[in-house]
Order: structure tokens, then sequence, then C-alpha cells
């Protein structure tokens, strides 16, 4: 889908937030109310706006039980289909979050998300593990979360200007 | 006996006007949960990358003085920075000196130019520093008012009726602080023939160049035959959000920019070191960054002009720059009047125009450098203080 030079500018505005009530949305980049209206529209049908979600850190909610591990995974590519299939095998189960094909010392990064450390391990050594092609996997918890997905999770957002200056 | 004296300061230094700006930062200063429309500096905190080599100058050591005119190597980068953004050719030796934010440029500007009684025309409302700086050089400041009803833009007749013997320079600012009015191609050659006519130097005043959002930015020195009575004054304050580090450059003719540089040599020496190194970068890698921040700001300009417009402040719609100027005659109140009340009542501080020049009164300085939430709050207060009046 090609896009309007307005439109892109709406995707820029709701991609940093996607509150943003649609007539502030419209008066910042010009359009009508309805126009704004028919462009989010247009925008979702042609899923270039995929979906609205919040970013949450789990670490804030109290005895929230989530950990999320990044596994380096080897594996034997397949004639034929190269690592297209033993990827999909992986990325198949829920506990997964993510799949990466990489460069370097191994080839699938995998991000896991479990309620616990112990949910991990029986998921890595039950389930990766235990894959025809997998041939190795260093699992690597994450400990705290500072950027994801170009978001800061604790910005130092104070304003440290004077109140007033010429 | 030593006769005693009154005071220990100048009559020159003690007839200057206190700036009116002063007085509501003291009353804001002391206030709790003030959204403030009142700040003339972007909201950016400067590129993480541009910090980074201020960082790693000072790690290899770079911390003694540089050249009176500043780094060689940022004068190139300000060269090549002015002729592909502008179209105007300076020569990194000879006609560019870096200095300690605009402010010091128009001071030097004005030290250079100016034997007693000379006078400078200075279009008003502007910035608050124009005035003083002529006085304490010694000159003579002439102020024409730019009027509302021509979107704050100063007509040629205007400024041809104040010219006299003695008028060595117009001093002009576009766009503006406080207006955000943008002089366009046109406008400047008008502008620019008076000063052929009639022999005279222009000051412009374009710090904030970088933030022009429907036009292309037209620099005075680009107009034809105007390189040589201009002496251009920029910075890296607004464009790139670097207020704190006090850099900024001037860039005229060899014979001007040899005197300039005495004044700076002798009051200044040079620019901040760990400040140029950061320009440097500035220049050579800054450009997505400028690009975003000009994106955002005109964007907050379309949001806040028309909000504006809908709660019955009349505003026009300001070409660049951060600040709206919306009237607020509508509320019978003068511009001091509303400022104080609206911060004492609803927590808001905006700049009353007066402080800017007489021609500010009836309008109220508003800065959109701030968040869209700030913006969307501080629109909501103004609208229920006009509503409660
Ligand atoms: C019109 C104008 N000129 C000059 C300056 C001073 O800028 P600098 O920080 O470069 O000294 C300002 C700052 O508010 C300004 O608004």
């Amino acid at each position: 889908m090609k896009l309007t030079a307005k439109e892109m500018e709406i995707v820029e505005i709701l991609e940093k937030d996607s509150r943003v009530a649609v007539e502030d949305i419209a008066k910042m980049v010009e359009l009508s109310v309805e126009e704004t209206k028919e462009s989010i529209k247009r925008l979702e049908e042609n899923k270039v706006i995929v979906k609205y979600i919040s970013i949450v850190d789990w670490t804030k909610v109290e005895e929230h039980p989530g950990v999320r591990a990044m596994i380096d995974v080897k594996v034997t590519p397949k004639r034929g289909v190269g690592f297209d299939e033993i990827a999909e095998r992986i990325y198949r189960f829920d506990e997964v979050n993510s799949v990466y094909l990489m460069s370097g010392t191994y080839d699938l990064s995998v991000i896991v998300e479990a309620k616990s450390m112990n949910e991990v391990a029986n998921f890595v050594s039950q389930k990766l593990s235990t894959l025809d092609s997998v041939l190795s996997t260093t699992t690597h918890f994450i400990l705290k979360k500072y950027k994801h997905d170009g978001i800061i999770f604790e910005p130092d957002n104070k304003d440290k200007r004077i109140v007033v200056s010429p | 006996m030593k006769s005693t004296k009154s005071t220990y300061v100048s009559k020159l230094v003690n007839d200057l006007k206190p700036s009116g700006i002063r007085r509501f930062f003291d009353l804001a200063a002391g206030m709790e949960g003030v959204i403030s429309l009142g700040v003339g500096e972007p909201d950016f905190v400067t590129p993480w990358h541009v910090r980074e080599s201020a960082i790693s100058s000072l790690e290899q050591g770079y911390t003694s003085y540089t050249p009176n005119a500043g780094l060689l190597e940022l004068r190139e980068e300000i060269a090549y920075y002015m002729k592909s953004q502008f179209d105007v050719e300076y020569s990194p030796k000879e006609e560019i000196i870096v200095t300690v934010g605009a402010s010091s440029a128009i001071d030097i500007a004005m030290r250079t130019i100016l034997d007693p009684g000379d006078e400078v025309i200075v279009v008003e409302p502007c910035f608050v520093a124009y005035v003083p700086m002529v006085e304490l050089a010694g000159g003579v400041a002439v102020q024409v008012q730019a009027l509302k009803e021509n979107d704050f833009k100063i007509l040629p007749d205007q400024l041809e009726a104040v010219i006299s013997e003695k008028t060595k320079a117009i001093m002009l600012c576009s766009p503006n602080n406080p207006t955000g009015t943008m002089l366009s191609k046109h406008e400047l050659e008008d502008i620019a023939h008076l000063a052929k006519k009639y022999d005279l130097l222009i000051v412009a005043d374009e710090i904030y160049a970088e933030l022009a959002y429907d036009e292309e930015y037209t620099s005075m020195a680009a107009i034809e035959g105007m390189k040589e009575r201009t002496i251009l004054v920029s910075g890296f304050s607004k464009g790139f959000a670097m207020t704190g580090w006090r850099l900024g450059f001037v860039c005229s003719t060899p014979e001007i920019s040899n005197a300039m540089l005495k004044v700076h040599q002798y009051a200044l020496m040079c620019a901040s070191t760990m400040a140029q190194y950061a320009a440097i970068e500035a220049l050579k890698n800054g450009r997505p960054e400028v690009d975003e921040m000009v994106k955002s700001y005109r964007r907050r300009r379309n949001y806040i002009v028309q909000s504006f417009n809908e709660i019955g402040l009349e505003c026009h719609n300001p070409g660049g720059a951060f600040y709206a100027f919306p009237s607020i005659k509508s509320t019978g109140l003068n511009s001091q009047e509303f400022a104080e009340q609206l911060l004492l009542k609803e927590g808001v501080a905006v700049v009353p125009g007066d402080v800017f020049g007489e021609s500010g009164e009836g309008h109220i300085r508003c800065s959109y450098a701030t968040s869209l939430e700030q913006l969307q709050e501080a629109v909501k207060r103004i609208k229920r203080f006009i509503d409660s009046l």
C-alpha cells in the first residue's frame, strides 16, 4: 500500500502513542476528523496498522510469575527447506514468543516466555532439545528489561528546563 | 575626601529595563504543578551521539582553548552546513566566528558596528535582549512595531519611515521569537532593497532557521547582493536542541568578521571546547534528529493554533520557531493581567506579550515545545480560565 504524506504522519503518531484521540490527530495533520477516521480505517484494513497493544512492564506487577529467556539454538538444516522447517516446528510452540535466524556461532535465536524458570527448563529439555535437527541449546534468562522495541522502560522524563525563559 | 557614590553601577546599566520575563519566572518557579508554555527552548534533550562526542572529547583530554574563532573543523562544518542548507557560502577561515550562543554573536556584532549614538532599527515584538544589547554597545534602538493585522510582518514603509542619517543597521529575526512569524523570500527582498538604498547593514538573527514548517527557509544572506551587508547570527540552541551548551556562530564579510573577532577574542577568548566538539558531531550526523524534531514541532503547532482558535483566542498561523502568539484581547484583560491570573488560577505559565515590545500587548507567547499531553491539559485549563472571566 502506498501511503499519502498525511497517512504516513498518522502512522507515525499512532506508532508512538496509539491512544491519541482522532480529534487531536486530525488537528496535527491538518485533516478533518472524518478524513482522519477514513485514513485510519484504510490503514487498519490494509493491515498497515496491525494491532493496538500495550507495552507492559510485568516486573512492576508484584508476584507476577513471568520469565523470559533467549535460547541460542544450533540446528542441522534440511535439504530443500533449509532452516524454515525447523524454525516452524519451534515457533509453533505457544511458549515461543519470537524466532530469528541468525548469522554467527548459532543458527536460531528463540525467545521464550513462561511462568517460571522451571517451565523454561522443561520446555528446553523436553520439547526443544528433543527435536531431531536440534544439535545444542544455550539458555539465557533475561534479568531486567531496560529498553524494548525502542521503548525505554524507565526513562528519565524529568523536564530539566527552567519554567520560564526568554 | 572621597565623595560617596550613590551607586557603583553605571548609569547605562542602571537605566536598562529589567526583563519582564524575570518576574514571571519568579512567580512560576515557586508554584507546584505548573504547566509551562513559557519556555523558550526545545523540550528535546540533545541527541545522545552529540552528547557522547563531548564526553569523548573530555576523555581524550581536549580541555584547552581553541582558536579564537573556534575549531577550524567546526568552522568548516558550519560553512558546509550554511551552503548545503541555506545556499550561502562563507569562508571558514575569514567569515565565520564560533560564539557563546547567538546571544554573544549579537553582542559582538553590536559592539563592532556601533559608534555612540548610532541607531539600530529593532522590529518588535522581539527577543528581549536586542534593545539592551544595542544600548550596551552605545547605540540607540529605534523600535518599529510589526502589527497583528500584518501577521506580525514588518512592512518596508514602516522601516523606511524611521530610517535616519544615523541608522546603521536593521535587526531582523525570522522565524521570530515571540510571534513565530517567518518572512518569505519576497518580503526579505523588499527589506534588502531598503538596506541597499540607504546603505544599511542587516543583522539577521536566524537562530530559528531550522524550524520552518510551511515554506522553505530563505536566509537574508542568500538574497541577491545581501551577503556583503548581512551579519548572520545563528547557532545550535534551537534547531539542534543545544541551549545549555552555549554555542552559536556569526557570519559576515572578512572585514566585519575580522573586527568582530577582535571583540570576541578580548571579551570571551573562545567558545567552550567540549561544546565545539559536540557541535561538529551535530552538524555531521545530526540531520535525522533535526528532521524528527521539526516534524514533531509542526504537528504540535497545528494542534495548538487550531485549539486556541477554537476556544476563542484568535491566533495567526506561525510559520516557524516554536511559539504561538494568540490574541487575548477578547477577554478584556491586558497581557500582564491575563498571564498572571492564568498562572495563579490554573497553573499555566505563559509569557505576556508586552515584554517583547509594545506591539506585543494584547497577546501571550505560548511555547509549544512541550509534550502533547501537556499542551492538551494547558488548552483545557486556558479554556476554563477564559470561561470563568
Ligand atoms: C530570537 C533569539 N535570538 C537569540 C537567542 C539566544 O540564543 P542562544 O542560546 O544561542 O544564545 C534566543 C533564545 O531564546 C532567541 O529566541
